[in-house]
């Protein structure tokens, strides 16, 4: 099958960029100014004669540089993304420890982001100049020009007082006591303000270009079929419509995975929300470099493991590609 | 009625297709609008600190003045005592000046690469795109964080690092009108009469595709103006020198006790970027005019 | 005598653009029979298309909008009929094919589903039953293989193959009457032959009545009994086909016959062989009082410029509005 042919091509090409970051990380510890053993024991001062001489050794610094990388792909490739002097923890411990945090605000901000934006998207292409468009417009201009951690702010501000409605930082009431499901209720509760807040971006950009994409879409010649089987309005739009106009939100979604896990770091340090983002400015100031550059590892892994699942799913809903080779 | 004949259209006067760009950016409301909010931007960054002459380091008042309540301080005071105007006005020269070089560094890689994977295709092109896309899976904030925080977080290595974390998306545009271009006409013709390929990239192509380029490349300073105020907020860029970043990133835990603190320079930032992207869409429209529906 | 399924009289259709009210049909009539076909002919933008929109009750509103007349479909009113009852004859009582085979199939449902979608809505079959029609549908137009070719998807037809699965779907709930929009001016000649026997020769066991559109006289002369010349909105000439083809009276009939050379019954050696007609068709905002076809007509009269010609009767079944036919019948 040549589908399987293709799927397997793009296995392969993402394992080459994977492999691609572990050698940019490699680099960019050899590139920084100093000695790299103070980088990887991070510059903390307090490292001991006794811990840098193990970091040599571990890391063959006193070997030449093609050896030093080999070394270092190996314990990559082991799972071993060093250890943390700052939090004196094993770097992919700490940061398995904060992905679901993260990928829980991004999944969800981006669902939120999609569904929504589809909608009025929608909504806005049945009436140009309705209350739909209105609300893109001015969605767009926050979500294009207003800094992501600004709106997070704002949100603070007015759900602190004004409006105490939902939680304002965290991811859970310590002092909460009951049964799981109290406690999924108390996690999806402190997410709303974050989600939405990173969400917003994306929400203006998919409502915008669901809106372009389902204007062109319902003047195509196979909506005009549709009706004239006798289909309802809301099943030609809804399915025959939707269908087509969701593809191009599709491709855009997965390809800006790496904008939504940047934009992560942000919103997750305006909400105190404890994933890597937090997690990654923590250990900038602190200059836990083997912790940052694991995360930098972790997330472009994220994106890259996003950017097959798009794949996927783009050959799920579109059966022209779906045969093989993409465009 | 449109039947203008080849004579008519001669003896038309010729209007350059700058003018006549121009002449559509100023018929557009909100682009004159973006102008205008720009122009006064600068005009504060750059004049005001010569008229409110007051270090938006130094303690002005009491901490957590509110605005309006002193005269002296008239939008209030930081936890600090800092004064918030004082802030606002010297902070704008930091985030314009990084957002500005960033977006030129910006395009000057993304150009260069996009212009050479467009032009010589094959297996340049296909290496360069490879590397652009390597360049995509990386989370750019979370990039540039790294590249800040191993190189000292100066003005200079935030630009830099604004700039090699955000190219892609100029490489690609600018490869795709190159691909677009070098089949044309006039580039063989150009070719014809010996023109040497750094000759035809640079003064034959390049001029050419560079409506899109100009309209991305607006949009590409409101982006690195967003990225600066980002990594300032963060506390990766220089704390000597005041930004509307690090302003508000300095008042993070005081949210509540001085919403002023926050809020002026957050709406500082968001009216640059709004005033910018308002002016990319102006030109956007002055100079894609068959791309306007969209 | 047979039965009349539809019957369409006076019909006007306005459009408002930004240059004022356009009036893109200007009492249209005619009637179809059971198992009869009726050719709609002229140039694009003749309201050939309008015509087949308004039976459908597919007009876009606004812009456009039925501004007069009457559409009866075995004797119902259809421009008095509710929405849904309009949902409900279409697909299944009156059906449509168009143009574009290419982009007229929604491209990402296999053919089977989109036929079978039909069926569900009006004929509320169950999903297996509804496929089971699907591909006896698909066998009845002449698609080989039909039980595989029922999974697939548009983009691997060609685009024969697509304007027989366009036919499938439109026939699949067995209507009364079926619009084809231009059928073949997308395919080859070759399909455009095979397309036009399918038609006929399903006509044949179903006793569908088409109403068939197209600007090839060609076409005409082929699939039709009856045609109706519409020029600007307007009928120009009208009646049996073997008749119009043998005797147009219209001069724009002529000029369409003329632009296809077999159809001319007698070619006079006195007349240089007509390609085309000069001139486009005019704008609807800017028509005058007098007949839209005067700048493009090679017989005009001076009061063809002033006075809108009046429909005459020219034979049994043939009526033409020209007013040369007046003064060639003073002249004889």
């Amino acid at each position: 099958m040549s589908a399987l042919v293709a799927i397997a091509q793009r296995l392969f090409y993402a394992i080459i960029l994977i492999l691609a970051v572990v050698v940019l990380n490699f680099f960019l510890v050899h590139l920084a100014p100093g000695d790299p053993a103070d980088v990887i024991a991070g510059e903390m001062g307090g490292a001991t004669e006794e811990v840098m001489a193990d970091i040599r050794k571990s890391y063959g610094l006193d070997k030449p540089i093609y050896v030093q990388l080999g070394v270092y792909l190996g314990r990559v490739l082991q799972g071993d993304l060093g250890q943390s002097y700052f939090y004196n923890a094993p770097v992919a411990d700490l940061i398995l420890g904060r992905l679901g945090p993260t990928l829980l605000l991004v999944i969800t901000a981006l669902i939120f982001a999609i569904v929504v934006g589809t909608f009025l998207g929608v909504m806005a292409s049945r009436n140009p100049t309705g209350i739909f468009s209105n609300v893109i417009t001015v969605l767009s201009l926050i979500g294009y020009s207003a800094p992501v951690f600004w709106t997070g702010i704002m949100l603070i501000i007015v759900f602190a007082s004004a409006i105490p409605l939902f939680p304002i930082s965290n991811m859970y009431d310590i002092t909460l006591e009951g049964g799981p499901i109290d406690h999924v209720i108390d996690v999806a509760h402190h997410l709303v303000l974050p989600a939405f807040t990173l969400g917003i971006i994306y929400l203006a950009q998919y409502s915008r270009l669901s809106r372009a994409s389902m204007l062109e879409v319902l003047g195509s010649d196979y909506i005009r079929t549709a009706r004239a089987k006798g289909l309802s309005e809301p099943v030609v739009v809804g399915k025959h419509a939707l269908r087509n106009a969701i593809l191009p939100v599709v491709t855009i979604a997965g390809l800006q995975f790496g904008g939504l896990i940047s934009g992560a770091v942000l919103v997750e340090t305006v909400f105190s929300w404890p994933g890597l983002g937090t997690l990654a400015l923590d250990a900038i100031l602190g200059r836990d470099y083997p912790t940052i550059i694991g995360i930098l590892f972790f997330s472009s892994m994220i994106v890259i493991i996003a950017n097959l699942l798009t794949d996927l799913a783009y050959r799920l809903v579109d059966p022209r590609i779906r045969a093989g080779g993409h465009k | 009625m449109a039947a203008v004949d080849d004579t008519t259209i001669q003896t038309l006067k010729v209007e350059s297709p700058a003018r006549e760009a121009w002449r559509m950016f100023l018929r557009n409301k909100s682009a004159i609008v973006g102008l205008v909010l720009l122009t006064i931007i600068i005009v504060v960054t750059f004049l005001g600190p010569l008229v409110y002459v007051i270090d938006p380091f130094d303690v002005a008042w009491a901490p957590f003045t509110p605005p309006g309540e002193e005269a002296t301080v008239p939008w209030g005071t930081d936890y600090l005592g800092r004064d918030v105007l004082a802030g606002i006005i010297n902070g704008g020269a930091a985030t314009l000046a990084v957002g500005a070089s960033a977006a030129l560094i910006t395009i000057v890689i993304g150009v260069t690469i996009g212009a050479f994977a467009g032009f010589y295709g094959g297996f340049v092109d296909e290496a360069l795109m490879r590397v652009t896309e390597f360049f995509q899976v990386l989370p750019p904030l979370l990039f540039a964080m790294v590249l800040v925080s191993l190189f000292s977080p100066t003005l200079t290595t935030v630009a830099i690092a604004i700039g090699v974390v955000s190219w892609t998306q100029t490489a690609r545009l600018t490869r795709a009108e190159f691909l677009k271009i070098k089949q044309l006409e006039y580039v063989t013709a150009a070719r014809s009469i010996g023109a040497g390929n750094s000759r035809i990239i640079w003064k034959v192509i390049l001029p050419n595709a560079l409506p899109p380029l100009i309209v991305s490349a607006t949009l590409i300073v409101g982006v690195a103006i967003l990225f600066e105020a980002g990594l300032s907020f963060l506390g990766l860029s220089d704390p000597n020198i005041m930004s509307w970043g690090l302003m508000i990133g300095s008042s993070r835990e005081y949210i509540i006790d001085s919403w002023w603190a926050v809020t002026f320079p957050g709406a500082a930032i968001f009216l640059t970027v709004l005033s910018v992207s308002l002016i990319g869409d102006g030109l956007n429209d002055a100079l894609n005019p068959r791309l306007r529906e969209r | 005598m047979t039965e009349t399924v539809l019957e369409v009289e006076n019909l006007q259709v306005e459009f408002k653009t930004r240059n004022g009210i356009a009036r893109v049909l200007n009492d249209v009539g005619f009637s179809v029979q059971r198992g009869q076909t009726l050719g709609i002919v002229g140039e694009s933008g003749c309201g050939k298309s309008m015509t087949a929109l308004s039976i459908m009750g597919l007009v876009p509103t606004p812009p456009g909008r039925i501004a007069g007349g009457q559409i009866r479909y075995l004797g119902e009113d259809l421009l008095a009929a509710s929405e849904s009852r309009m949902r409900d004859l279409r697909g299944n009582e009156v059906s449509m094919i168009f143009q574009e085979p290419m982009t007229s199939l929604n491209p990402v449902f296999t053919v089977g589903e989109q036929i079978a979608e039909s069926v569900r809505l009006h004929e509320g079959l169950n999903k297996r039953d509804a496929r089971d029609r699907a591909v006896e549908m698909l066998k009845a137009v002449g698609i080989p293989a039909a039980e595989r070719r029922v999974r697939e998807y548009p983009h691997q037809l060609s685009g024969g193959m697509r304007q027989r699965v366009m036919i499938a779907m439109a026939l699949a709930c067995r209507p009364s009457i079926l619009i084809a929009d231009e059928p073949t001016t997308a395919l080859d000649v070759t399909v455009q032959a095979q397309i036009f026997d399918l038609l006929k020769e399903l006509q044949e066991s179903t006793q569908t009545a088409i109403i068939m559109i197209t600007h090839d006289m060609g076409a005409v002369a082929e699939m039709t009994e009856r045609v109706l010349v519409m020029y600007a909105g307007r009928v120009v000439e009208d009646g049996l086909t073997t008749e119009i083809l043998t005797n147009p009276k219209h001069p724009y009939t002529k000029g369409l016959i003329s632009c296809v050379p077999h159809l001319e019954a007698e070619p006079k050696p006195e007349r240089p062989p007509l390609t085309e007609i000069p001139g486009v068709v005019p704008s609807l905002t800017e028509l005058g009082t007098g007949c839209p076809f005067a700048p493009r007509c090679n017989e005009v009269l001076p009061k063809c410029r002033s006075d809108m010609p009046v429909t005459e009767q020219t034979g049994p079944d043939h009526r033409a509005a020209c007013w040369a036919l007046d003064a060639k019948g003073a002249a004889a």
